[in-house]
Formats: structure tokens, sequence, C-alpha cells
């Protein structure tokens, strides 16, 4: 036959002239030529991955005992953590799993934002790592009303209310996603549905977003492109074990969590049954929710929208305007490393976010450190609106006004210094 | 920038993990973190404590409170071996049936009965407590904010109200509970029980007691996760080392 042509021989060379698996990851993930200077920061793209696969693995054995049902929901989450074989393990490894990947994706991301990750030819790149967010965004959400404890079902009526401010058709959309006059049975059961299909969903655009990350390879710090086969390495060995090395590190951070402190990032709320008569003293979303949670939460009336419909549309604009920010940068530098100003303003922007998490979880009308002129919805407004002033001003403005440091002439020279370049 | 980078992960991550916590103060007083055996990262339950604790539930709580979710099987995690976990649910008579003719009957409790409730439904509890309903305490430790510290906070927490307090009738005063009034009277007393093992019954010793009880009958677990988890963080802490020095043995060629 013609047509073999593998590099392989053998049973692995007939199998890869027919489907071409064993090339295709020799090639994608043996020889990727990959620049080598990348620092710990570009481990959590790798990390989350890791994140996905347990959570669809622990999650499979959890459905296998788990019931979707108002009446049994509760009760089949205790069997769990009582009477299955390793349940307990299971579960917390589940559960404390979102909080990790979403660690894992908010600095991937903010590693995106430093060093300009998003800037052509990676737009496409990045927007698909935006729908995978949105994505993570509504499993998490669907997954925490499974246990359908206080904060479950409390947390579901303010969502899922959130969709009531849409004028006219508001209601009836609420009626529809419930699936009936009230949350009950039927939302609980198309919740779990979704809760099991959009993970596979994420998978598929996972595997998009490492097409596309193929296509233009990988940024790395300077944010200049890889200009000669010295600047890069293969793969394998180079990144799969600087991977390995971070990923047991994540893991035992993990691990850590999940052994002696498995309670330590959820709401003890939650371990009361749901009761449609008693609101808690306070819904609060899950730590990772929060900072959308307070934007949603600051927004005043404005003009003729309400508060509640301006905060709804602030808490969406705050993710989607991701998707257009390669067009808001207009700095022709990539990297922070090589923009003085910009790496402050990062930096603000990490704290804004850290405090707009803390306004999320305390009352609006909560004093801040006890002062009289300062309430905890006043820091929100603020925060609030140095998120959209980041984004809208400072993106469009520094990239005109910003005096940027010189870039190196390759990655090879930011390494091994100007000398080096020369010598080899 | 690396030393920045570092401090900000760090910061990160304590912001993660206290943030869990940092709605917890609310009104009510604060608990006292309290040593409990079961702390840290070798903790284990006190079997002996735990029996004391189970006996306080059997004469004192069970009176109001549902424990639904732990059946006498469970009992093992405290020590009891089968024999006598078939006489401790043999003591109670449990609804059984349909016989051949469709009747229901009453029998004694086997192993695998779910301890039983003091009532049949949430109205009879609340007709019998003032309106308030007295809550399951299958959970009640994780439940709460403080867990098993504030549990016993509110149990020896008891006492009375100042005067400018306005106390509603059939109302408490516990500093410790939300609102500072709660429906439930105070529950220990010094020697409300008796223990067959000679152990003191002050109040304080009850309250411990029975507060580990209920944080096993919470988690009942607790013990294998520590246990585990040791050897999982032993074991990545060495292919941790093994990977860096692998790594930087196939980089070193690079630099």
């Amino acid at each position: 036959m013609s047509s073999e042509s593998s590099k392989f021989t053998g049973l692995v060379g007939w199998v890869d002239n027919r489907l071409p698996v064993f090339s295709y990851v020799h090639k994608e993930y043996g020889e990727y030529p990959t620049p080598r200077n990348f620092n710990y920061w570009w481990n959590f793209g790798a990390l989350a991955m890791f994140c996905l696969t347990v959570m669809i693995v622990s999650g499979i054995f959890l459905a296998m005992q788990y019931q979707p049902n108002t009446q049994m929901a509760f009760e089949s989450i205790q069997r769990i953590m009582r009477d299955v074989n390793y349940g307990w393990l299971m579960r917390y490894i589940h559960m404390n799993g979102a909080s990790f990947f979403f660690i894992a994706v908010y600095i991937h991301i903010f590693r995106g934002l430093y060093y300009g990750s998003y800037k052509s030819p990676r737009e496409l790149l990045w927007m698909l790592g935006v729908v995978i967010l949105l994505l993570m965004m509504a499993t998490s959400f669907f997954g925490y009303v499974l246990p359908w404890g206080q904060m479950s079902f409390w947390g579901a009526t303010v969502i899922t209310n959130l969709f009531s401010a849409i004028p006219i058709v508001g209601d009836p959309i609420v009626t529809w996603l419930w699936g009936g006059f009230a949350i009950d049975n039927p939302t609980l059961n198309r919740f779990y549905a979704l809760h099991y299909l959009l993970p596979f969903v994420i998978v598929g655009v996972v595997g998009l977003h490492v097409v596309a990350l193929h296509v233009t390879g990988s940024n790395n710090p300077t944010g200049i492109e890889p200009k000669s086969s010295q600047d890069t390495v293969p793969f394998h060995p180079y990144y799969t074990l600087k991977d390995s090395f971070g990923l047991s590190v994540f893991v035992i951070i993990y691990a850590l969590i999940v052994f002696y402190a498995p309670e330590s990032l959820g709401e003890a709320e939650n371990y009361v049954p749901a009761n449609s008569l008693q609101t808690p003293a306070e819904i609060v979303p899950e730590w990772y929710l929060l900072p959308y949670y307070a934007i949603l939460r600051s927004v005043p009336d404005l003009l003729i929208i309400d508060a509640k419909l301006a905060g709804i549309i602030a808490m969406f604009v705050s993710i989607l305007v991701l998707f257009v920010l390669p067009w808001l940068d207009t700095s022709k530098v990539r990297s922070a490393r090589y923009r003085p100003t910009y790496k402050k303003f990062f930096w603000v922007f990490v704290v804004v976010c850290f405090v707009l998490g803390w306004v999320g979880a305390h009352p609006p009308n909560e004093k801040v450190f006890g002062l009289e002129w300062l309430e905890v919805i006043d820091v929100g407004r603020i925060t609030t609106f140095y998120y959209f002033f980041h984004f809208f001003v400072l993106f469009p403005l520094l990239g005109k006004f910003e005096k940027t440091k010189p870039v190196p002439n390759s990655i090879t020279e930011s390494v091994l210094g100007a000398s080096a370049t020369e010598k080899v | 920038m690396q030393v920045l980078t570092k401090y900000v992960f760090a910061a990160a991550l304590s912001l993660v993990v206290s943030s869990g916590t940092a709605w917890a103060a609310g009104e009510a007083h604060e608990p006292e973190p309290q040593d409990w055996s079961f702390n840290g990262f070798f903790g284990a339950f006190d079997k002996a404590q735990l029996q004391r604790g189970f006996q306080i539930y059997s004469q004192v709580c069970s009176g109001c409170h549902s424990l639904k979710f732990v059946a006498y099987r469970h009992l093992e995690g405290l020590g009891y071996n089968e024999a006598e976990i078939k006489a401790i649910a043999a003591e109670t008579q449990v609804e059984g049936g349909p016989d051949d003719s469709g009747d229901m009957f009453m029998r004694p409790g086997v192993p695998a009965d779910f301890i039983t409730g003091p009532y049949d439904n949430e109205n009879q509890a609340r007709a019998f407590n003032g309106g308030a309903l007295p809550p399951d305490l299958s959970l009640i430790t994780k439940a709460r904010h403080g867990g098993p510290d504030y549990i016993y906070a509110l149990l020896t927490g008891y006492e009375s109200a100042p005067e400018s307090f306005e106390l509603a009738t059939g109302m408490n005063y516990n500093s410790f509970f939300l609102g500072s009034q709660i429906a439930m009277f105070s529950p220990l007393a010094d020697g409300v029980v008796e223990y067959a093992d000679g152990t003191p019954a002050n109040v304080e010793q009850l309250a411990a007691d029975v507060t580990a009880f209920l944080t096993w009958a919470g988690e009942p677990r607790l013990e294998d996760r520590k246990r585990i988890g040791f050897k999982v963080v032993i074991f990545l802490l060495i292919l941790s080392g093994l990977l860096y020095a692998a790594k930087r043995r196939v980089w070193s060629t690079l630099h």
C-alpha cells in the first residue's frame, strides 16, 4: 500500500495509517514546539484540564448514587457521605474540585490578561476560553442546587428570578425555566440533566480551545513570537515534566482541603434541608461567583432602567466584555513586562476583583471596618465602577499613551542575555 | 516580580480559605474554639466520650430532637460491638409490617433501623414545643457556623437576660444564639445523666461529650478521612520531590 506513510511500525503503525491518533499525539504533545521561557503561571491551563477530568470522573460516581428528587436528594447525599464506600471521598473531591477548577481557571485568565495572550492572532483562542468560563459558571450553579439544602434552594431562587427583570417576557421565562410556578421537582430534575450535560459541552469547547492554541502556538512571558528553533523546545519532555511537577504541588493543596478542611469553602446553611417557607438570613453564592454577585447588587437605578435590570446587565457585561477585549486593548506590546503603566493597573484590577469578592460575601448595608460613613455597598459601587473603567477606558487609552519598554529581539535573548544568542 | 507574584498567590489562597468563615460573625457572640480530640491532622474521636455523648442524646436530647440519618448499625463507630448494638436497637420499638393480614405492628428495633425521632411529623413537633421546631441533630455541627465550638458554646451559654433585654414569653436568653433568644430551655444541668464510667457529669463535661457525639453523627467518616489524607499528602510530597528533580535534570541541558 502506497499510503503506508506512518513513522510508526508494527501494530501501532498499522493503526496509525488508518487512524492517525499516534501521529496526532506525537505531533501535538510530543514535538509541539513550545516557547522555552514559560514560567509556572503557564501550568494553569493543564491544571484546569486536570480539574475538568477529576470533576467528570468523580461526578459520574456520584451520579450513580444521587437521587434528583426533592424528597430524596438531601438524604441521598447523606447516604453517599455515610454508607457508600468512599462516597465521602468522592463527594469531597467533587465539591472542592469545583473550587479548585475555578482557582486554576481564574489564574489562567489573569495570566492571559497580564501577558496579553488574547491579542492577535489569539483572539478566537481567548474567546473560546470565555465560552468555557460561562459554561463553568452555569454548570457549577446547577451542581450547587443538587444537594437541595437551604442555600441550594435559595440560590436557585435568586438566580432564576434574575430573568424576571427582562421586560414583558421576564415572568413567562422564569415559569418556563422552573417547569412550573415555583421551584420544585421539575426544576431539580432539569438542573440535574443540565449538570450532567454541560461538562461534556465544556470538553468539546476545550477541544476547540486546544486546536486553536496549536494553530497559533502558545504566547510566552515576553509576548514576542518564537523566531527560530532555539526559541522553542519540544513539549515532551520539557513541559510534560514541568506541568507534572506543578500539578503535583497543586494536588497537595487540593488534598489538604479535601482531607483536612473539606467544608471550609462551603456554606454551613446548605446542611439544612431546603425549606421554601424559610429564607436564610443571608443568601450567598459560592466564593467563585461572589465578584459577579457584588456587581449585580452594586448597580443603582440608571435613568429609565431599574436597579435590578441594570445590575443584571452589568453582571453579564462584566464577563461579556472579555469577548471584545482583544479589540479594546490597543497596545502593540503584548506582555506587561514591557508595559510599566499597564502592569500597575493590572495589579489594581486584581485587588479590585478580590474586593468585589469580599463585597459579594457581605450584606450591602454592613459598615466597613465599623466606619459610620462607609457601607459595603459603597465599596461595591466604587470597585464595580473601576472594573468597567479598567476595560472600557484604560485598555483603549493605555495603548495610545503608554510609553513601553523595548522588547527583546528574541525569546532566547531574554532568557540567556544578548551575548548568548551570538554564540549559539 | 517573582516575590510579588508569590505574595499575591498566598494572599489569594488565604482569602479564598478565609472567605468561607468571613460572614460567620452575624449578631451573636463568637464561640470560643475548644480543644477537641478530633481537631488537627491526627485528630480522632475519643470513643468513651462518644458513648457518653450518645447516652446524653438518648436520655436528654432525644426527648425533642430526632437523629434521622444515624442508624443503630452506625454505632459501631462509637466502639460498640455487634451484640451491644443489637441490644441497644432492641430497646426501642419500631413500626413493622404489614403482616400477612395487612396489619402494621410494633417490633423491637434491629441494627438496620434508623433512630426514630420523638414526633410523627413537623406539626406535632411544633405543637409540643410552643410553635418552635426542634431541628434534627444528624448534621447540626455541620449546619451551623462555628460547628462543634458553636454547639458547645450554646449548650453552656445560658444565662439570665440583662434587664434591658425584652425576652418573649417561653423564650430563653442565650447570647450565642442569633438574636439571643432561643426556644430551647437549658437542656443540661449538673448530674442530669449518671455516667457508668464515673466521669463527673458537670455541665461543661456533658456539653463537651454530647457535642463530640453530634460531631461524630454529622461526620462519621472523619477518622478515615484524616488517616487516608495523611498517606495521600506524604505520597504527593515525595512525588513532587521526584518530579522536581526529574524536571531540573531534563532542563539542565537547556540553561
